[in-house]
C-alpha cells in the first residue's frame, strides 16, 4: 500500500506538471458544454422554399401566403416554371420547390380535389424529411380550411383535434437530449483517451522498462494508472454538471448519489478500455488511432446524437455492447426524469460487468516481461 | 558460486526469423567487473533483457545470484540494478524526485543508501530541482545510475553506459564503476567501445548473437597468434589495396591513421624488410612498426574466422 502511495504522488504529480494537459481537462468540459448544445439542433429553421404559381389566383396567393407566414419557411423565389426552380435546387439557393398547377382553384372548386407538387433537395436528409413534412403539415392545413372543404364536406368538420404534451422536457428543447450525452462525452474521453496515452506514453519513453525491473507489483502499477484518471474523470464530471446548471438551468431531477454512483461504475470501465488498448500498442500514435476507432463508433452508435430504438436491429446488437449506450441511457433517465436505482439496475450491472470485463482482460494482457 | 550464469541461452525474434542471442553461455563471478564487447545489433541488449528478468529466453536457462531468472524473477528484481541503454527516467520529474521515486519503489529511502551513491549523486546535487529531461547526456547517466544504485543492488547491469557520452564523461563513469567494483558490487557492463574492454576484469566478445571469446583482456590480447604491424604511407588507399592483393596478406584493415596488417606463414618478418618492399613498389612516406594487439584487433580476427 505505501508503494501505492507514492506511485499515486508521483502520477498526480506528472498530471499537474502538464499544464496543456491539466488546461483541456477544465477548458474541455466547459467549451464543449457551452457551444455544443448550442449549435446542435435538430429543429428544421429557415427551409428555403422556391415557388412556381402556375394559376395566380386568390387561392394560390393564399397558400403561399400561409407557407411564407408558418414561420419555418422562407420564400426565395417564384419562377415561372419548375425547370427554372430547379435551378435554385442545383445551386443550393433552395431546398424545396412547391409547384402549383394552373387552374388550380378552378379545379379546387369544380372538381373539389387538386394536386400539389412538392420536389424536396435530400442531400441534407433531416432538413428534407422534416422540411417536407412541414410543408405538406401546413398544406394539409390550409385544406381543411378552405371553404369549399368545410362547407361542401360535413365530414371534415368530424376532425380529431389532438392535444399533447412533452414529458420531462416539456418544450421539446434539443438541449436538454443533448447536455447529458455531452456530459457523458467527457468522462469517456477522458477514461479512454487519456489512461491509453499514458501508459503508452511511458512504454515509448522506455521508463515503463525501469519500472518493470523494480518489485513493484502488476495490481500497484495499474492502480497508480487508474486511479487519478478516475479522480480526474469525477472532477470533470462534476464541473461538467456545474456548468450544465450553470448555463442551462439544468439540475438532475434523480439523486445525485445514484448520479455518482453510475458516473465511478462507467469511469472504471472506459478506464478499463482505455488501459485495454494500451496493452496492445506500442505507441502513442497507435493508441491514439486505435481509441479513436473505438470512440467514433461508441459516439455514433450508443444514442448520444440519435436514437437507439431506430437503428437497424445489427447496429441495436453492436450499440448494446458498448457501455456508453447504457450510461447515456441512464444519466438522461436520472437528469431529465429522476429515475431511482430500481428503474436502472439493469444497466448499472451491465456497466459493473463491462468494468470487470475490460479491465480484467487488460489484467491479463498486460505483462512486465516480454 | 557465480554471480550471473548464462546456460546455452538462445533467444529469437520474429517468430525465429532473426536470432538475437545464439546459444551463450557464460559466467560471471561475484565481484566482478565484466564486460560484453560487441557491435551494435550483436544481442548484448537482450542478454542484458533476459538477466533482468524483461525478456524470456526460448532455449536455456539463466540465473542471477542462484534465482531462476524465469521462476525466481521476483527475488532478482529485488536484487539487481538496471540502466537500459537509453535514458529511461521520467523526463517530467526532476533529478531528486526520481531519486526519491525509484528509492521508494524499493521500499528504501535515499537516505539510507547515501553512502553508496554519494560521490555520484554529489556532482548532480546541484540540479537536483532542474527536470531529468533538461539534463546534459553526462548527468542523465549519472542520475540514472544513482536510480539503478539506490536500493544497494548485489548486482549492477548497465547496458551501453557509455554511448553518446563526451570522451571525458566517460572516463568519470569508469572511474566510478572502479569505485562501485570496490563496494563489492557485481558489475556487468555492455559496450560497443573496444578502448573501455581493457577497464574490465574479463570481457567476453560477442558478434551476431554468439559467444567468440570469454577471457580477461590480456589473455585475449596475449593470444593473438599472429605478429601484427602497423603501416602507413603518403597514399594511404593505395597502400590497402595493394596489400590486399598481394597474396601474403592474411588480414589488412584501416585503424585510425595506420593500417593493421598481418601476414600468412612469414614468423620472422620485421618492420625493416617490409619498409623496403614497401619503398620498392613505389610508396611514399613508408612508416612500419610492429605492434601489440588490442581487442578491436582480436575482436576483428575473431569476427573473420567466425
Amino acid at each position: 500500500m505505501k508503494v501505492l502511495r507514492f506511485i499515486l504522488r508521483k502520477e498526480f504529480r506528472q498530471i499537474f506538471r502538464d499544464k496543456t494537459i491539466l488546461a483541456m481537462m477544465f477548458a474541455m468540459p466547459t467549451i464543449q458544454l457551452i457551444i455544443l448544445p448550442l449549435a446542435m439542433n435538430f429543429d428544421v429553421k429557415h427551409v428555403k422554399v422556391a415557388v412556381v404559381d402556375n394559376d395566380h389566383s386568390s387561392y394560390s396567393r393564399q397558400l403561399i401566403a400561409k407557407v411564407g407566414a408558418s414561420g419555418y419557411f422562407r420564400i426565395v423565389a417564384a419562377m415561372p416554371s419548375v425547370r427554372e426552380a430547379m435551378q435554385y435546387i442545383e445551386r443550393e439557393q433552395a431546398d424545396v420547390v412547391l409547384e402549383i398547377p394552373p387552374a388550380f382553384e378552378q379545379q379546387l372548386i369544380r372538381e373539389g380535389k387538386q394536386r400539389i407538387g412538392v420536389s424536396v433537395d435530400a442531400i441534407n436528409g433531416t432538413k428534407a424529411a422534416l422540411g417536407g413534412s412541414y410543408l405538406v403539415t401546413v398544406i394539409g392545413d390550409f385544406n381543411r380550411q378552405i371553404t369549399v372543404n368545410s362547407t361542401a364536406d360535413p365530414a371534415a368538420a368530424n376532425t380529431i383535434a389532438i392535444t399533447f404534451s412533452n414529458w420531462y422536457n416539456p418544450l421539446a428543447e434539443y438541449r436538454f437530449y443533448i447536455v447529458p450525452a455531452i456530459l457523458v462525452l467527457l468522462l469517456t474521453l477522458i477514461g479512454g483517451f487519456l489512461t491509453a496515452l499514458n501508459i503508452v506514453r511511458e512504454k515509448e519513453a522506455g521508463t515503463i522498462e525501469q519500472i518493470n525491473v523494480t518489485p513493484i507489483r502488476k495490481w500497484e502499477f495499474i492502480l497508480g494508472k487508474l486511479i487519478p484518471f478516475w479522480v480526474v474523470g469525477i472532477t470533470v464530471f462534476t464541473l461538467g454538471l456545474a456548468v450544465a446548471w450553470g448555463v442551462y438551468g439544468i439540475w438532475p431531477v434523480g439523486s445525485f448519489a445514484l448520479l455518482y454512483t453510475f458516473a465511478a461504475a462507467y469511469l472504471l470501465a472506459v478506464l478499463g478500455f482505455g488501459l485495454l488498448v494500451s496493452t496492445y500498442t506500442d505507441n502513442q500514435l497507435q493508441a491514439m488511432f486505435v481509441a479513436f476507432f473505438f470512440m467514433m463508433i461508441f459516439m455514433l452508435m450508443s444514442g448520444l446524437f440519435t436514437a437507439v430504438e431506430s437503428m437497424p436491429a445489427w447496429a441495436r446488437a453492436i450499440a448494446h455492447c458498448t457501455p456508453v449506450t447504457h450510461f447515456v441511457k441512464v444519466v438522461r433517465m436520472i437528469v431529465l426524469k429522476g429515475s431511482t436505482f430500481a428503474d436502472v439496475q439493469y444497466e448499472f450491472y451491465i456497466l459493473v460487468f463491462f468494468a470487470l470485463a475490460l479491465n480484467g482482460w487488460a489484467i491479463l494482457n498486460y505483462r512486465k516481461t516480454s | 558460486m557465480s554471480a550471473v550464469i548464462l546456460d546455452h541461452i538462445t533467444k529469437t525474434y520474429e517468430n525465429g526469423k532473426v536470432t538475437a542471442v545464439d546459444d551463450v553461455s557464460l559466467e560471471v563471478s561475484p565481484g566482478e567487473l565484466f564486460g560484453l564487447i560487441g557491435p551494435d545489433g550483436a544481442g548484448k541488449t537482450s542478454v542484458f533483457r533476459i538477466l533482468t528478468t524483461l525478456l524470456l529466453p526460448e532455449k536455456g536457462t539463466a540465473s542471477v545470484l542462484g534465482f531462476d531468472c524465469v521462476k525466481n524473477y521476483r527475488e532478482i528484481r529485488n536484487r539487481v540494478g538496471y540502466m537500459p541503454g537509453r535514458f529511461s527516467l521520467y523526463q517530467d520529474l526532476t533529478v531528486a524526485e526520481n531519486l526519491h521515486f525509484f528509492a521508494t519503489l524499493f521500499g528504501t529511502t535515499i537516505e539510507e543508501n547515501y553512502t553508496l551513491i554519494k560521490d555520484i549523486y554529489e556532482q548532480i546535487k546541484p540540479f537536483s530541482n532542474r527536470r531529468a529531461g533538461k539534463l546534459s547526456g553526462g548527468m542523465k547517466q549519472k542520475l540514472a545510475l544513482c536510480c539503478a544504485l539506490i536500493h544497494k543492488p548485489e548486482v549492477l547491469f548497465l547496458d551501453e553506459p557509455t554511448t553518446g557520452v563526451d570522451v571525458v564523461s566517460r572516463k568519470e563513469f569508469w572511474a566510478m564503476l572502479q569505485q562501485l567494483k570496490q563496494q563489492g558490487i557485481t558489475i556487468m557492463v555492455s559496450t560497443p567501445y573496444m578502448d573501455e574492454a581493457v577497464l574490465c576484469e574479463r570481457i567476453a566478445l560477442i558478434q551476431a548473437g554468439r559467444i567468440m571469446s570469454v577471457d580477461t583482456p590480456e589473455k585475449i590480447i596475449d593470444t593473438f597468434p599472429a605478429q601484427l604491424f602497423a603501416v602507413k604511407a603518403a597514399d594511404i588507399y593505395r597502400l590497402l589495396t595493394d596489400l590486399r592483393n598481394d597474396p601474403a596478406t592474411e588480414s589488412c584493415y584501416t585503424f585510425g591513421e595506420y593500417l593493421h596488417i598481418t601476414f600468412r606463414g612469414h614468423p620472422d618478418t620485421n618492420p625493416q624488410q617490409l619498409q623496403e618492399w614497401l619503398e620498392q613498389r613505389g610508396h611514399r612516406n613508408v612508416a612500419v612498426k610492429q605492434i601489440r594487439a588490442t581487442i578491436e584487433d582480436s575482436f576483428i580476427r575473431l569476427m573473420n574466422e567466425a
